[in-house]
């Protein structure tokens, strides 16, 4: 093997590396709280029988989960231009992100929620708890344990994702490794470097949530 | 003056139905291969010891927790740079099929272990032999079991080797890209691909929500 590696121009793009990851972290740290309180109305309207509401929600559903991710983010970037829409990256990659979380947390709320039985809610009812105390002590308690490691999912496979910004130039993570690497042509090691900061990102964000959830349900599942 | 773009014709359904034919390739070999390392993964992990599942574990773990692009171009940097470059489409199948076989393996796993310890010790008191419990017992029972999360894997896999167009493999996505710069009609383009990738995932999806609705009951 006659590569040989150059660390020193890596370390000196720390700090600029660095900021990419800041950036990946905060695009699906804001993908996911947009998805989530889209999601949650999706899933209302899903269960809902208004028919136009219910129709919405299903194809978003249904699309968001059977095209792959680099389609809708070209869509966002490259598609809506057809409209006169010019987003920028990195607004074309978190409405994608926000697009893709939605559709897949909208099951996932859905299945919660269907998954505790009406009979809990008549029960609360008749031993005089008003609905919003239902929800708040009964329904809601369970339902997030249920959703809990679902969305944690997400979470990290949003941030896997965001990954996609290096193919319409956002300078997120692995935009900005492209970026620094066509500069200095040094590839590996920036990309070696990049794929370590993607694994410390995501076990980081897997050992909180791990510890949350300790805290949060106390030993229970 | 002519214009410096050409539209769209007639003549391009060959270019994007190479596109479309890469894709199914390169899908279907990452299905088959990652099936294959996937069940026999999935069944060591279940079957030995913590030192063997640990290390198994790590090397699953990176695959699993960098992006699939990053694992893509560095790959394939990696054996130009020590003297080896590979055909897109051979570099594109095997980090493919390595990632397809880390989600592979756990869904086997968990299909091997989901077949209950007694049935395993009543197949043995009926004077079947270890390997026999496999074949007959453990392997029809637990791949049952995890058929709808074997299909939603797959499916994600379709819907990922768009990425290997990064690395220069001609599939659906790229070629549409091509497209696109030529014509400057990204909408229509963009929106034949997408009908392409729902085409093929919806009935997959569908049916695997099915299934899964069939068995829980």
């Amino acid at each position: 093997m006659e590569y040989e590696f150059h660390w020193n121009v890596v370390f000196q793009t720390m700090p600029e590396l660095l900021n990419g990851a800041f950036v990946t972290l905060h695009v699906s740290v804001l993908a996911m709280l947009l998805g989530i309180v889209i999601a949650i109305l999706l899933a209302i309207a899903k269960m809902n029988n208004s028919k136009p509401f219910c129709y919405v929600a299903t194809v978003w559903v249904e699309i968001a989960r059977n095209t792959p991710a680099l389609f809708q983010i070209y869509m966002a970037y490259f598609g809506l231009g057809a409209f006169g829409i010019h987003l920028s990256p990195y607004v074309a990659v978190l409405s994608a992100l926000v697009f893709i979380n939605a559709g897949y947390l909208t099951e996932t709320f859905r299945g919660g929620f269907q998954s505790i039985p009406s009979t809990q809610y008549s029960a609360s009812k008749s031993l005089g708890m008003t609905s919003i105390q239902v929800y708040r002590y009964i329904i809601l308690p369970q339902m997030l344990r249920r959703i809990y490691h679902p969305m944690t999912n997400q979470f990290v496979w949003s941030i896997l994702m965001s990954s996609l910004g290096i193919l319409v130039g956002m300078s997120e993570l692995s935009g900005t490794t492209q970026r620094l690497q066509s500069l200095s042509f040094r590839t590996l090691e920036f990309f070696i470097v990049a794929a370590v900061m993607y694994f410390v990102i995501t076990k980081l964000v897997l050992i909180s949530s791990s510890l949350l959830s300790r805290r949060l349900f106390k030993g229970e599942v | 003056m002519n214009s410096l773009f050409t539209p769209l014709s007639w003549n391009d359904t060959g270019f994007i139905l190479t596109g479309v034919m890469n894709t199914v390739t390169i899908s279907v070999v990452a299905i088959v291969l990652g099936t294959l390392l996937g069940l026999v993964v999935g069944f060591t992990r279940a079957e030995s010891s913590k030192l063997v599942n640990t290390l198994f574990g790590g090397v699953l773990d990176i695959l699993r927790s960098v992006p699939l692009i990053i694992q893509l171009i560095l790959f394939s940097t990696f054996v130009g740079a020590i003297g080896y470059p590979l055909d897109p489409f051979v570099a594109g199948s095997i980090i493919l099929s390595l990632y397809t076989m880390a989600f592979m393996s756990e869904v086997f796993r968990s299909g091997f272990e989901s077949v209950h310890q007694s049935m395993r010790t009543s197949a043995r008191s009926l004077g079947m032999t270890y390997w026999q419990t496999i074949f007959y017992i453990r392997l029809p029972i637990g791949l049952r079991a995890v058929f709808p999360s074997w299909l939603g894997v797959s499916l994600s896999v379709i819907k990922d080797s768009a990425l290997v167009s990064v690395i220069g493999y001609m599939e659906l996505l790229r070629t549409s890209d091509q497209l696109i710069s030529r014509t400057q009609q990204p909408l229509e383009i963009l929106i034949g691909v997408g009908i392409f990738y729902f085409i093929i995932s919806y009935p997959l999806s569908s049916y695997g929500r099915y299934v899964e609705r069939k068995m829980a009951i």
